[in-house]
């Protein structure tokens, strides 16, 4: 450290007098630097703000007119028509042009549900295991041919998922179970198919974030390669997998036209997963045209859109805890 | 290498012309070392030479790069471990290993070193426990996490880590631990409590340890091979490697000509 030089100054005497030399030559050129604005810097900087601040704005605006608007009309049924919030959520009768009006959404949201859950079941061992097989197994065939073929699906249209539920789908099951076809399972599959990308591209991401050095460990360890997958990459991708399926029941819940196609649509309690359904969106749809503004029958399908809205509200909740989930496993 | 004559039945690692290539690249060119029991071993070299190579091939992990090829023949007590019966897994479990950047499981401390211990068949809890404070005495880690086991390896020091990685190693009750580079990313103090643990576990196992640092090399390896573009120059006591050593690069490389 205190090696000598040539003329007897050690070295950090060099370097502390030559730093000392520049800083009184600079002293003049680091005032000007400092003390004065840089006008075009601060011109920039004014409008930049600017921007990103009305977009802000604008889109919170949105958002919060969208929200009233939804809240305003769905929430009169029950302020207004004197509906009551319980035989709406719990009345298993949906007979808004009766006399007496009933208003029972049950089979609405039991639907909705149902089938969110059906498709959640099929398609989340399916990408997740498409998800293993890309990154763990055959990572070059699964990146090269898998994936793409998967990203595909994402940029069908829905209505073609269900143009083929109700050519394919619905035939099938009627032949194969003589039932009548449109039905929970087939609306279900339709849906399965349509959250499966999402599912196994989430997926990937997750597994693909999982450091190597964790699989090397575990290898270096003794484990094999399924052990390895199973306790620390899928162990190590969980957060992220939850994700990827809420993600997926999130678009199955909101999903109207695929569904609506081949689930037949009745407000009857459905008994078995062979038997016909209805769901909010597909109740929404189909009657939406039908209403006049500001009857009762109008307001409560905005009812319908409202659960709707607070449904997707509560799946972004838990998205937003797996994702602090996520950081905390870093 | 030939003028070195270790005691036969001491050596417990024997390499011959042992050669690693990926792909076209050769790695490792025709080493042959022999290793003896409870000695600690230090690789040193410019980084590049292969000693991360050389230490990958001997509890096979370089199988899980597609590119690498071995050739040659490495035996442990004796057993050519290349042969297609040999068991992978039980290998893997009688040789240890350690990594550079430490890389504790996203689980719990107890769970960090339970882990391996169940893939090798062990059931009970009670079992599990004792290992698990065995190991954590043996890394010298227990006094610093008894009370917190349950907590995430995730919450504990970059040197605490190391030495948890260095006790998951030890709950495989291996004969052999391999360490690759184990100190380069910790402090001088973590490194010095990493460096007192080496030299206690020798009395147990056999280890062999990659070091860029000839300082650390000099302080707790009985042996020291140096490594050089894939090939082995010299391997010997570290006193003697240190002091005379035979071979000019030898010599040019610890008195820090290049490195
Ligand atoms: N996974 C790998 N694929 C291809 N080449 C590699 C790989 N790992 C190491 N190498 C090459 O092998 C040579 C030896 O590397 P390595 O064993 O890591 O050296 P060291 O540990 O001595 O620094 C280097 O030239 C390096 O580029
Ligand atoms: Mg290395």
């Amino acid at each position: 450290m205190n090696r000598q030089g040539s003329d007897g100054m050690t070295m950090i005497e060099k370097n502390v007098g030559r730093q000392q030399h520049r800083l009184a030559r600079d002293k003049s050129y680091l005032q000007s630097k400092l003390l004065k604005p840089n006008k075009k810097q601060s011109l920039e900087n004014f409008f930049g703000k600017a921007i990103a601040m009305s977009c802000a704005a604008l889109l919170l605006i949105a958002v919060i007119s969208i929200i009233y608007f939804i809240a305003s009309k769905g929430l009169s049924t029950f302020f207004v028509n004197q509906v009551s919030i319980v035989d709406f959520l719990t009345g298993l009768k949906w007979d808004p042009e009766g006399e007496p009006a009933l208003f029972g959404a049950f089979s609405f949201i039991l639907g909705s549900f149902l089938v969110t859950v059906l498709a959640a079941l099929v398609a989340a061992p399916l990408g997740i295991g498409a998800a293993i097989f890309m990154n763990e197994i055959y990572p070059t065939f699964g990146k090269k041919f898998v994936k793409p073929v998967i990203e595909l699906l994402v940029g069908i249209p829905s209505v073609v998922y269900g143009y083929v539920g109700l050519t394919v789908l619905v035939p099938f099951i009627r032949e194969r179970f003589e039932v009548l076809g449109f039905s929970l399972l087939a609306g279900g599959l339709v849906l399965a198919l349509m959250i499966l990308p999402t599912i196994t591209s989430v997926a990937t991401d997750a597994i693909e974030a999982v450091p190597q050095d964790m699989r090397n460990a575990a290898r270096a360890l003794g484990a094999t390669r399924w052990q390895t997958i199973w306790h620390v990459v899928l162990h190590g991708a969980l957060p992220g997998c939850l994700t990827a399926i809420v993600l997926g029941m999130a678009r199955a819940f909101g999903e109207a036209l695929a569904v609506q196609m081949v689930i037949g649509n009745t407000s009857k309690l459905p008994e078995s997963i062979f038997d016909p359904i209805s769901t909010l969106t597909s109740a929404i749809t189909l009657n939406m045209g039908n209403t006049i503004q500001g009857t009762a029958y109008n307001n409560a399908l905005w009812s319908l859109a409202l659960l709707l809205l607070l449904m997707s509200l509560f799946f972004i909740m838990i998205l937003r805890i797996l994702g602090r989930k996520k950081l905390d496993n870093r | 290498m030939n003028t070195l004559d270790f005691d036969q039945g001491n050596t417990i690692i024997r390499t011959k012309d042992l050669s690693v290539a990926y792909g076209e690249k050769t790695a490792v060119s025709k080493i042959s070392m022999e290793i003896e029991r409870n000695t600690v071993t230090a690789f040193i070299g410019p980084s590049g030479c292969g000693k991360s190579t050389f230490l990958r091939s001997l509890n096979r992990m370089n199988d899980l790069i597609p590119s690498c090829r071995v050739t040659g023949s490495i035996e442990i007590d004796g057993i050519e471990i290349n042969d297609s019966n040999v068991n992978i897994e039980g290998l893997r479990q009688l040789v240890g290993m350690v990594f550079q950047r430490a890389n504790p499981f996203f689980k719990s401390i107890y769970e960090n070193i339970a882990l391996a211990p169940r893939y090798h068949g062990i059931r009970s809890k009670a079992e599990l426990d004792e290992i698990v404070e065995q190991s954590l005495r043996k890394a010298a880690l227990w006094d610093e996490v008894k009370d917190r086991l349950k907590e995430s390896a995730l919450a504990l020091s970059g040197g605490q880590q190391q030495r948890l990685c260095i006790a998951r190693a030890i709950a495989m009750q291996p004969s052999i631990l391999l360490l690759d580079e184990p100190a380069s990313a910790l402090d001088p103090i973590s490194t010095m409590k990493v460096e007192e643990l080496i030299s206690e576990l020798k009395d147990e196992y056999t280890i062999v340890i990659v070091t860029h640092n000839l300082h650390q090399a000099a302080r707790i390896s009985d042996k020291t091979a140096f490594f050089l573009m894939g090939e082995l120059i010299e391997m010997n006591e570290t006193s003697i490697l240190f002091t005379s050593p035979a071979q000019k690069q030898t010599e040019d490389y610890i008195t820090g000509k290049f490195g």
